[in-house]
């Protein structure tokens, strides 16, 4: 596939990426720190013929998106975090009504209009809910910008295999950074799966469709329930993380995101200082790669999570590790970015 | 559709003829709604109307949340169930990726004219090729009889029990004049469901409404006056009754905007 590697911002990429993901229609609304992703989209998206409509609110965006979906297309929105909160009932409504579709947040600080300064305080709001009801999202954390510009197909393919709202966890940093990524030049078209469910317009077919998220009878909706979460234990094999320098780590940090490209760099400032230390950094925080940790936490002295926010990740791998290793969490808020020094000595002072 | 009707032998009657029938799309589900409403009346009506425009394969219907919230099980198009007052943002999402499809929103006065009000006027504004069927009947019916925007002055409701107040509750919001000074708006009438010559007033509207969306010149609305006799507290003939002596005072029926005949084909 003819590609070139390119300076890019992280947002840009991003916007390219469901681009190249096959994105049929985009809806958004303006707010910092995201806001090259409709700008890029509302030129790009028209130019291929595909659809670009500025909302007049997140609430109407993630509706557009619920009708564009059922619609069989491949939809997608993106906002930050106050923004995402508005779509959550959206959000709730699209997971009951199994419909594939990409939520993109890049997360800034909270709570309230909190600041346009980078975080990671909205773990809580993508993985356990958000909405009302049982439901998840596939939730997928990039780390850099190559991630943000291959990470909107993928979440575009597991959507789509699931019925399932799938959303990139990005925060302000990666929207805003430049790095060299590898854009692909061409826009040949993903391989999108049949959508027979799709209210399309009959055209043809012996029966209607509806797309709905009303079970009003008690046993119907538990029925509904129970398979939803069937399918939500069958996610389970999409867990995906990657390790750095942990076989001989003594201590192991876990942190995703921006968090975690600080976090491998005080790993090797901990190295020079004699103290090993290796990274596990979840690439999907929904589903949680549990399993992952625990194995790799096994025989370390110690964990530390590092998050930007008052500590959420850290309560999943308190749950996964149960209590087989003493788990430390090191984090910042408001848009505070801890250095990489800072995190080191958070090493140094948990191993000792 | 042809149906044919036989003797009691069980051989065809020529003698008999079907003159009155379910419309295609319109589905053979019991309708839930109470004694004396017309959201069955309104619903036959939009299913004619897609029979007649030949759509019942091209279709794509948004319900509301309120009393209509089951009317996908009425008709036989495709159906989306929307959120509450929602509907015209989901419209926009599947009529921006299927241009070709004909998209309605059905909607209450509580979801369009309340909580929806936003939606509406900005699918309004971008002149979204969607047609909308806006019942009011003045009350948040399903849940209880509560008051809604579109409460007469002085009338009572579970939430206004010594009747409408407009010194705390305000006036009574007139959809249609207030969409009017929107250009992307091709077509606005109102008319009370209320006799027979009132529906075939409301089929005409109802045509030139989904017209707009046909022949690409913009939203089209048609606002039903509906009585509400459980939530009203009246007799099915008396809320008729009332709609035609006093709730047309506050809503005047007649064509609204109509940007349609001007440009008819």
């Amino acid at each position: 596939m003819p590609a070139t590697k390119q300076l890019t911002k992280g947002n840009e990429a991003l916007a390219m990426g469901a681009v190249a993901g096959g994105c049929d229609c985009f809806f958004g609304y303006p707010i910092t720190p995201q806001n090259e992703v409709p700008e890029v989209l509302s030129y790009e998206m028209p130019k291929r013929g595909r659809v670009f409509v500025q909302a007049e609110s997140e609430v109407a965006s993630i509706n557009m998106v619920y009708g564009a979906a059922a619609a069989g297309k491949r939809a997608m929105t993106s906002s930050s975090s106050p923004g995402i909160s508005l779509m959550m009932e959206g959000v709730s409504y699209i997971a009951c009504a199994e419909l594939p579709c990409l939520i993109v947040n890049v997360m800034r600080g909270g709570p309230g209009l909190g600041s346009i300064t980078p975080s990671q305080g909205d773990y809580f709001q993508a993985c356990k809910g958000g909405g009302h009801g049982d439901y998840h999202c596939i939730v997928l954390a990039p780390w850099n910008v190559q991630e943000m510009y291959e990470f909107p197909a993928l979440g575009f393919e597991l959507a789509d295999r699931y019925r399932c709202p799938a959303m990139i966890l990005a925060d302000g940093v990666l929207g805003a950074m430049m790095e060299p990524a590898t854009i692909r030049d061409d826009d040949a078209p993903p391989d999108v799966p049949e959508k027979p469910w799709a209210t399309s317009g009959r055209n043809g077919r012996n029966h209607k469709n509806i797309v709905n998220s009303l079970v009003i009878e008690p046993y119907g909706l538990r029925d509904h329930n129970l398979k939803l979460q069937a399918k939500y234990a069958k996610m389970q094999c999409e867990t995906r993380w990657d390790t750095r320098h942990t076989d001989d780590a003594e201590i192991l940090l876990v942190a995703y995101g921006i968090a975690a490209r600080l976090a491998l760099s005080a790993c090797k400032l901990a190295r020079k200082q004699g103290v090993n230390a290796g990274l596990l950094r979840p690439i999907t925080l929904y589903p949680f790669p549990s399993d992952a940790i625990v194995e790799c936490a096994a025989g370390k002295k110690r964990v530390l999570v590092v998050e930007l926010s008052s500590g959420q990740m850290v309560e999943d791998v308190r749950l996964a590790i149960n209590g087989k290793v003493p788990v430390d969490f090191y984090g910042e808020m408001g848009g505070v970015i801890p250095s990489p020094a800072d995190i080191c000595r958070k090493i140094m002072e948990a191993v000792q | 559709m042809n149906i044919a009707i036989e003797k009691q032998d069980g051989s065809p009657d020529a003698d008999l003829k079907c003159v009155f029938e379910r419309p295609q799309a319109l589905s053979d589900k019991p309708f839930h709604y109470c004694p004396g409403c017309s959201h069955g009346t309104y619903h036959r009506l939009i299913a004619e109307m897609i029979d007649e425009f030949g759509l019942l394969d091209k279709t794509v219907g948004i319900c509301p949340v309120g009393c209509a919230v089951f009317a996908y099980e009425y008709f036989e198009t495709d159906m989306i169930e929307a959120s509450h007052g929602r509907a015209p943002a989901v419209a926009t999402g599947v009529k921006r990726s299927l241009p070709d499809r004909f998209v309605f929103t059905y909607q209450g006065d509580g979801d369009l004219a309340a909580i929806g009000m936003g939606e509406i006027i900005h699918a309004a504004a971008r002149g979204e090729r969607i047609t909308v069927f806006f019942v009011n009947n003045g009350i948040f019916g399903m849940t209880g009889g509560q008051m809604a925007p579109t409460t007469l002055i002085g009338q009572k409701t579970t939430t206004s029990v010594d009747g409408r107040d407009p010194r705390t509750t305000g006036q009574p919001i007139r959809v249609c004049e207030l969409l009017s000074s929107i250009e992307g708006v091709a077509y606005l009438a109102r008319v009370p469901l209320t006799s027979p010559k009132n529906i075939n007033t409301c089929r005409k509207y109802m045509r030139k409404a989904i017209r707009a969306q046909l022949e690409d010149v913009g939203l089209g609305l048609v606002e039903v006056l509906s009585p509400c006799p459980v939530q009203w507290g009246m007799k099915p003939g008396d809320a008729l009754h009332h709609i035609d002596e006093s709730v047309v005072k506050a809503f005047p029926p007649g064509e609204i905007v109509d940007r349609v005949s001007a440009t008819a084909k």
